[in-house]
């Protein structure tokens, strides 16, 4: 056996706290180790290109990186070790980055930490054996998760590139929350006139199937071949009947909250969120409805042209299979009412949030546009922004930035000059401005110069009633004064939250999310809109708070990365899988039991004799099985019990 | 002479705690320099009798870290580790050795801190029972 052993610098990244030099030196002592480098950048071009060049010089039979992660490199040197006609699983990385050099500061012990890392590594990589891949057909349909403007512009990207497409939404019709706002920062653009044609294309186009009011039931499978269970719930209408005429709506005499409207003012039991739904057909709130609820009315059902209402649908399980999956599941605006009680907890009708604002100043509104207090219903004379009300505030458990309100509060604040004249007193209450997209700085000068709104550095402590105001006292910390100012009516720049159920969707998924509920990305830098699992993508504000440029920008480029996925006709797979000593089975079963993928399968090797084996292409290689064996006879490639205790082993070594 | 410095061995799952690791790391969360880490491809992998190896070649501690339950990359290899863990840590109670010198928690690919953390009060804790003496069980 011959082992090459390269110790990266990582410039002083490794080098600053690890003695690489000596530590490689160090490696030649070990057994089988007949070359030992200590390149500055091993993944830079010259880097890859000495470690490729030992390969062939010295005859090397298995090679060990010491450097980064394996999550960050390891994929890069098994092309590397490829190139120089080595199997690229007799490759073994040493973390000596992540795992010692970034987190200890003294240098010997780092120094000792990482010698004894490597030689871990080269007991690891003596057990190795080349590994050979198999290959899969893939189904190249692809699922959307979310029918939001993220949604809507990754399925038409792969739409248009020829795959088909099925965007699975919660709500009746797609479209999401940016078609709840009425203009688009920094343009001014109006929002429904750049969204609702895409969503009208969505419906039109011969590769896309809308399935809106469903949700994802369950997930199965692995990249190239997922198995989706879809629930398609019970709008208690047939939607194949339904014309969207509304008739029923107007008719309906049970008032329920409005979802769209965010509660400004209530809908009916039987409901269409918005003129310009897609698909635009008719639901019955089941809670809010009197004939599920008191057993009488069927209102609906008489007045119907089409015959569409079905009180006695049930919900149905819809199963496909995918190749791939976006996930742009959206936001949530944080529910400020339960946190902040210093503003009235929602008990202030003239208290309201950003996104109610924004139905407010719409035209399609419940006010059709038109800007006036919720208590009297005047128009008002001074309005109150207040910004970071769930956002950047630790004391509610959201220390991060929303990113999108400092702009949205000053098209707001645009907004109401426009609407309720230039005279209106317009205040900004802000911790910092945030305007770094395209254009974006320009325009809040623009808000503050041209039309002249107010912007106050403070926070508000509270709000309260008084002589049919609402009084805002705050501070104004760069004057070093509080203030107050009696107000018509305030809008609380509410942050941003990952949509309800993201994490419970993400579980099924297999992917990883963070403490906030939003979805966890490849790598920040490099695989933005990858996953942790192959062929599941991410889209928009599900990984993080973004605009609606950013969104279409990560939309796009999970598309671009489905594509580039889909565009081969078989995948290869891990040849790191489960494989059966069958002489020693004593056909139990267990791993059939335990195997979350149904990987082990009953083989008949004689007539009448069954034994275990596992399907190379289905196994996913966790190795449950292994470790459930009763005889051991199931070994893991690439993670043999043997390659693991000699790691063990060798950590321990005195 | 002063001890020698306690010597623990991770074993931690590939997509959850091995990524909370580098998480740490690319934070820089700083450590003491007590553990070494074997990456598994997830805790269902685990085999409690590499922690009983970890003890008789002479371990101080042994850390098990996974995905949070419900979170398993591969949907529930935690489960069954969950189930082993329990075991294993009554039975190395009953082996002689304090089972605090044996834990298993969850650790996620965004918890860089709380990797710190349980690092750190582990470490702590074997430190407390100092080095184990003889290398046999």
């Amino acid at each position: 056996m011959r082992i090459g052993v390269f110790v990266c610098h990582c410039g002083t990244n490794i080098a600053g706290t690890v003695d690489v030099a000596a530590v490689a030196e160090r490696a030649l002592t070990l057994k089988d180790v007949v070359h030992a480098d200590h390149p500055m950048y091993s993944c830079s071009e010259p880097g890859q290109a000495s470690i490729q060049a030992a390969i062939k010089e010295k005859k090397l039979d298995r090679v060990v990186v010491a450097a980064c992660s394996p999550h960050m490199h390891e994929v890069t040197f098994r092309r590397c070790v490829e190139g120089a006609g080595l199997n690229p699983y007799l490759f073994e990385m040493a973390n000596i980055r992540e795992h010692c050099s970034w987190i200890h500061d003294d240098k010997q012990a780092a120094t000792e930490k990482a010698w004894e890392i490597i030689r871990m590594a080269v007991a690891k990589v003596r057990q190795l054996e080349p590994l050979y891949s198999h290959e899969v057909e893939i189904n190249k349909d692809v699922l959307v998760i979310g029918g939001g403007v993220a949604g809507i512009q990754a399925a038409l990207d792969l739409a248009d590139a020829g795959l088909k497409v099925t965007i699975v939404e919660k709500e009746t019709t797609i479209g999401g929350v940016m078609a709840k706002l009425d203009k688009t920062f920094p343009t001014i653009d109006c929002s429904a006139c750049i969204l609702t044609p895409r969503m009208v294309d969505c419906a039109q186009h011969e590769n896309i199937e809308l399935m809106t009011y469903c949700e994802v039931e369950k997930v199965s499978g692995y990249v190239g071949n997922f198995t989706v269970d879809i629930r398609k719930k019970a709008a208690m209408v047939d939607w194949d009947k339904c014309i969207g005429c509304e008739i029923c709506v107007q008719k309906c005499p049970a008032k329920a909250p409005d979802k769209f409207n965010v509660g400004l003012e209530p809908t009916k039991a039987i409901y269409i969120p918005f003129p310009q739904a897609v698909p635009k057909r008719a639901a019955i709130q089941v809670d809010y409805c009197r004939w599920f609820q008191q057993g009488k009315c069927r209102v609906c059902e008489r007045v119907c042209p089409a015959g569409a209402v079905d009180y006695e649908q049930k919900d149905q399980i819809i199963q496909k299979r995918f190749g791939a999956i976006v996930v742009a599941t959206g936001l949530e605006v944080f529910p400020w009412e339960q946190y902040y009680h210093e503003y009235g907890s929602g008990k202030i009708k003239d208290v309201i949030s950003g996104l109610q604002y924004e139905r407010m100043l719409n035209a399609s509104g419940p006010y059709g546009g038109h800007v006036h207090r919720p208590s009297n219903g005047e128009e008002p004379k001074t309005v109150v922004f207040v910004q970071c009300v769930g956002s950047r505030d630790e004391s509610v458990g959201r220390p991060y930035c929303s990113s999108v309100c400092c702009m949205y509060t000053a098209k707001q604040a645009l907004l109401t000059k426009d609407h309720c004249g230039m005279d209106t007193e317009v205040y900004v209450f802000y911790i910092d401005i945030r305007a770094t997209g395209k254009g974006y700085e320009e325009f809040i000068k623009r808000v503050q110069t041209e039309f002249g709104v107010k912007y106050v550095r403070g926070r508000v402590s509270k709000l309260y009633e008084e002589n049919g105001k609402v009084i805002v006292r705050g501070i104004d910390t760069l004057l070093g004064e509080q203030v107050e100012i009696a107000a018509d009516l305030v809008v609380l720049a509410s942050g941003i939250m990952a949509a309800e159920g993201a994490k419970e969707l993400a579980q099924k998924l297999n992917i990883s999310y963070d403490e906030f509920g939003f979805l966890k990305e490849g790598h920040p830098k490099l695989r933005p809109v990858d996953t942790n699992t192959a062929g599941v993508f991410l889209a928009g504000a599900c990984q993080a708070p973004k605009d609606i440029p950013a969104t279409v920008a990560q939309a796009s480029a999970a598309a671009s990365k489905v594509v580039g996925l889909l565009a081969k006709d078989k995948l290869k797979t891990s040849p790191m899988i489960a494989v059966v000593d069958q002489k020693n089975c004593v056909s139990c079963w267990k791993c059939i039991e335990v195997c979350p993928f149904s990987a082990p399968e009953k083989q008949e090797v004689r007539p009448g004799e069954f034994k275990s084996h596992v399907i190379e292409t289905v196994c996913q290689g966790c190795g449950v099985c292994v470790a459930t064996c009763p005889v051991n006879c199931i070994s893991l490639k690439g993670f043999t019990t043997d390659a693991i205790l000699d790691q063990i082993e060798e950590a321990l070594l005195v | 002479m002063a001890e020698r410095p306690v010597k623990i061995i991770g074993i931690v799952c590939n997509w959850c705690s091995y990524a909370g690791a580098d998480t740490a790391g690319v934070g820089r969360y700083k450590q003491p320099p007590n553990v070494r880490l074997v990456r598994v491809p997830c805790t269902g992998r685990i085999d409690p009798l590499f922690a009983l190896k970890a003890f008789e070649k002479g371990a101080d501690g042994v850390l098990i870290s996974g995905c949070h339950p419900g979170d398993c990359h591969y949907s529930e290899g935690n489960y069954y580790a969950r189930r082993k863990f329990e075991l294993a840590e009554r039975m190395i109670h009953h082996l002689g050795i304090p089972k605090e010198r044996f834990r298993w928690t969850w650790v996620s690919a965004s918890e860089g801190q709380r990797w710190q953390q349980v690092v750190t009060e582990f470490v702590a804790a074997v430190e407390k029972l100092g080095p184990r003496e003889g290398r046999a069980l």
